[in-house]
């Protein structure tokens, strides 16, 4: 499944030596893809060298990826860094034109156009001692980090996360070496709990009384569900919210969103809220602005990949 | 030459032609074309060449105006280039954005009877900035390398300022920007018909030229800190010029809908992501046909502008006080209203009204009227009752000034004021020992031209601090005349032997 360098694209973007000061030399543009990884025929995940951020990255903080020239800037969540490395590493789902086109062009050893970051407020890994870390989609991955960071911060950790079914399940093995209980829940069933990821809450919230944290990353649909599940229990649920975005860094306000009833943006004020004071409705209101013109941009560029007889599925599982 | 009187000089400023405002509404070439040569050489005759001249200290980088116009009445371009970029590094951008009439035209005697229009400084430094980018000039600087390493926060015309005087000086300069493209506000701010991206190029061309590095994709705070780059990055000293930043609202209920925006997301989508380009660029517009702009400084002035150009039908500007209180460039008001944009004077929004899809429909004003002066002496709008009215309108942009951006202050110990800009001392020295601020970051949102007037004080004080001699000033050679001279010699020279080199 994995992808892996050759050996002469290797040598020349291999990882730093230990020991080398991460900020000598700062790339400015053209972002080195280590290794690619297909989870499934849509998701996929890509592990870029830059030391820098590698060192500076924390879990809950996102990148903005540029394809090239003419390409949209599109907020990622970082699913993982490896400081030793120096890469972080950024999951994809292949949904939109521009996800399309990075799934079928970006390999090991090509190189990203834009990379910039960390963005946002680092999660605050509080001193919960027992926490429930819950993904879903694309929230799987980034949902990782944190549930490590609380079990190195001393917490008792249960991982809940949701596919849709069990061919499409992954980092399984990761997730159980930071987490004291998992739970797996797939839409038909087929491994785990049968049902949404709100089912695996209930049922952690409901064999643990004391659970002092849940964090959920996830698409919006879901995590109001979850912040609907964990309301009557009182837990306080930290969500991470994904709203359409610009630039990043707090320019230009596409990003706001409505946290206890005031406006806040999320690139520079989350993208971590507490769950509970989320306006959703709005969220996803907001999220449909471009529906149209996404949808056109989609159907334009299958056609020309029809046309110029690409293979849709280019970089899709091998 | 006989000295020039008010009555002797040409009457009427030079014809500088613009482009028709039906031709020009519909497309992104820009719309003051610029002088061409005989009539800036009419309009430098327009210039008394006071002794004393008031422009010089009206402008905010001090730029010797006289001595520039005399050059180029003398047909010698590329001294006067050299004067000009002696003071300014960006006489292309600052001749089309500078508020002219505010600063050096503002105080010019020509225009001070007011019958006379000033002698049209920019114009003719315009005419100069593109002169030297059609040319190929750059300054020649004679660099002294220093030992010193200064990191600048942000690509703008501040950072590019300060980065241009301290690479002259001889210091190892780094500019980081966080977006994929330099330029700050040049980029993704003014738009192309005001500013070309050509200009923008060739400007920080000429700041490359002095070898100062600009990393994109940068963003300072988050990938590492102030701190950082005083520590273990080794930076000797640190600039930061990251610009106004937060765009604000108004907490109007109806905020949340489908057409709201800001102008600068309006604008760094259209100008930075080329979304007027949509699909062959992929970020999208999203702009309607109606749209209406909240405000009337110059960001509402290019909002509505660049609507207007990107197929809005009908572009309404809602401003709560009246035409002269509004503080857009004279120029961009003019241009705007030339170009069939609709002003709402004494309007203010209460409420933006929406359809059963999320989208707006509607925005709810009422009308306002001027009360008694406030305590600055300006006169506040008040609402007057029952005056509310729907206007209708599928986009509505928020032009109303900027809020200071938190990164820097989330991330490090910089002290800010109550506001939440950055606290500096009058040598724009910051809480922290060898950090310094400038621009709209330190003052809130103001021109270009301050922005690179702050870049260039912060350079000197960074020289200051870390002992650099000023290599701003420039040695001019003594003027030769037979003054202070004893029958043709030199007084100094009175004792020299005069040999005979065979």
């Amino acid at each position: 499944m994995t992808d892996h360098n050759d050996a002469g694209a290797a040598g020349a973007t291999a990882a730093p030596q230990a020991g080398a000061n991460p900020y000598d030399d700062i790339r400015s543009k053209g972002f080195p893809i280590l290794t690619r990884t297909n989870f499934s025929d849509v998701t996929f995940l890509l592990e870029v060298e830059h030391p820098a951020m590698a060192r500076a990255a924390k879990p809950g903080q996102f990148v903005i990826v540029i394809l090239d020239e003419h390409g949209e800037r599109v907020p990622l969540t970082i699913a993982d860094f490896d400081r030793d490395r120096g890469t972080v590493t950024l999951v994809v789902q292949a949904v939109g034109k521009s996800t399309r086109q990075m799934q079928a062009t970006l390999h090991a050893g090509g190189t990203l156009y834009g990379l910039v970051g960390p963005m946002g407020v680092p999660s605050h890994t509080s001193s919960a001692k027992k926490v429930v870390c819950v993904g879903g989609g694309l929230g799987v991955a980034p949902v990782y980090p944190q549930a490590r960071a609380f079990k190195e911060a001393g917490a008792y950790v249960i991982g809940v996360v949701g596919f849709r079914n069990k061919d499409l399940v992954f980092w399984e093995e990761k997730f159980r070496a930071v987490c004291d209980e998992f739970i797996i829940c797939t839409d038909d069933g087929s491994v785990g709990i049968k049902g949404l990821v709100t089912l695996g809450i209930e049922k952690a919230l409901g064999e643990h009384v004391d659970v002092d944290e849940v964090v959920v990353i996830g698409p919006p649909i879901m995590m109001k569900g979850c912040v609907e599940t964990t309301r009557p229990y009182k837990v306080k649920t930290m969500v991470s919210l994904n709203p359409i975005m610009v630039d990043g860094t707090g320019m230009c306000g596409g990003c706001r969103v409505k946290v206890d009833d005031r406006i806040r943006f999320a690139c520079v004020d989350g993208p971590d809220f507490d769950g509970h004071k989320v306006d959703f409705n709005d969220l996803m209101l907001r999220l449909k602005r471009y529906k149209a013109q996404e949808r056109d941009a989609l159907e334009r560029y299958d056609e020309n990949c029809r046309r110029l007889q690409v293979p849709q599925d280019a970089g899709g599982v091998r | 030459m006989a000295r020039k009187t008010i009555r002797s000089i040409p009457q009427l400023r030079a014809h500088m032609p613009v482009q028709e405002a039906e031709v020009r509404a519909h497309n992104f070439d820009e719309v003051a074309l610029g002088f061409d040569l005989d009539n800036a050489l009419v309009e430098c005759e327009r210039c008394l060449v006071c002794p004393q001249p008031a422009c010089i200290e009206g402008c905010p980088v001090n730029i010797d105006i006289p001595g520039f116009i005399t050059r180029m009445i003398k047909h010698d371009y590329r001294a006067a280039y050299d004067l000009l970029t002696d003071s300014t590094l960006l006489p292309a951008v600052c001749g089309r954005v500078c508020p002219q009439e505010d600063q050096c035209e503002g105080v010019c005697p020509v225009g001070a009877g007011g019958t006379l229009e000033p002698v049209a400084i920019g114009r003719l430094e315009r005419w100069l900035g593109d002169k030297a980018i059609a040319e190929g000039w750059r300054k020649v600087s004679h660099i002294e390398r220093q030992p010193f390493r200064v990191g600048i926060v942000g690509s703008g015309p501040a950072g590019m300022a300060c980065a241009a005087d301290l690479a002259k000086a001889g210091c190892r300069v780094t500019i980081f920007e966080a977006l994929h493209e330099p330029g700050g506000v040049l980029r993704y701010g003014i738009p192309e018909f005001r500013l070309p991206n050509s200009v923008v190029d060739a400007e920080i061309g000429a700041i490359e030229a002095l070898g100062v590095e600009i990393k994109c994709n940068t963003l300072v705070g988050r990938l590492f800190t102030i701190e950082q780059m005083l520590g273990e990055m080794g930076y000797d000293a640190v600039f930061i010029g990251t610009g106004a930043g937060s765009p604000r609202f108004m907490d109007l209920p109806g905020e949340g809908l489908n057409g709201v925006l800001s102008a600068n997301e309006l604008l760094t989508r259209c100008n930075l992501m080329r979304a007027g380009q949509f699909p062959a660029y992929d970020t999208p517009l999203g702009l309607g046909k109606r749209v209406a702009v909240i405000g009337a400084g110059n960001t509402a002035m290019d909002a509505m502008r660049v609507s207007l150009r990107l197929g809005a039908e009908q572009v309404n500007c809602i401003y709560r006080r009246t035409e002269t209180e509004c503080p857009a460039r004279k120029e961009e008001l003019h241009h705007a209203e030339e170009e069939g944009i609709e002003f709402h004077w004494l309007t203010n929004p209460v409420e933006i009204l929406g359809d059963e899809n999320g989208n707006v429909r509607a925005l709810r004003c009422v009308r306002m009227e001027l009360g008694a002066p406030d305590d600055s002496g300006r006169r506040s709008p008040v609402v007057i009752p029952g005056s509310e009215f729907d206007f209708e309108a599928d986009t509505v942009v928020y032009a109303i000034g900027t809020s200071p951006n938190p990164i820097l202050g989330q991330t490090s110990k910089l002290k800010l004021d109550k506001r939440g800009y950055i606290q500096c001392d009058d040598t724009l020295a910051t809480s922290l020992a060898g950090v310094y601020a400038g621009g709209d970051i330190v003052t809130g949102a103001a021109t270009v031209i301050l922005a690179m007037g702050a870049g260039r004080k912060a350079a000197a004080s960074i020289k200051d601090y870390l002992g650099i001699r000023d290599s701003a000033r420039v040695y001019a050679p003594e003027p030769a005349g037979l003054e202070g001279s004893l029958f043709g010699i030199d007084l100094a020279e009175r004792n020299f032997t005069h040999v005979r080199l065979i």
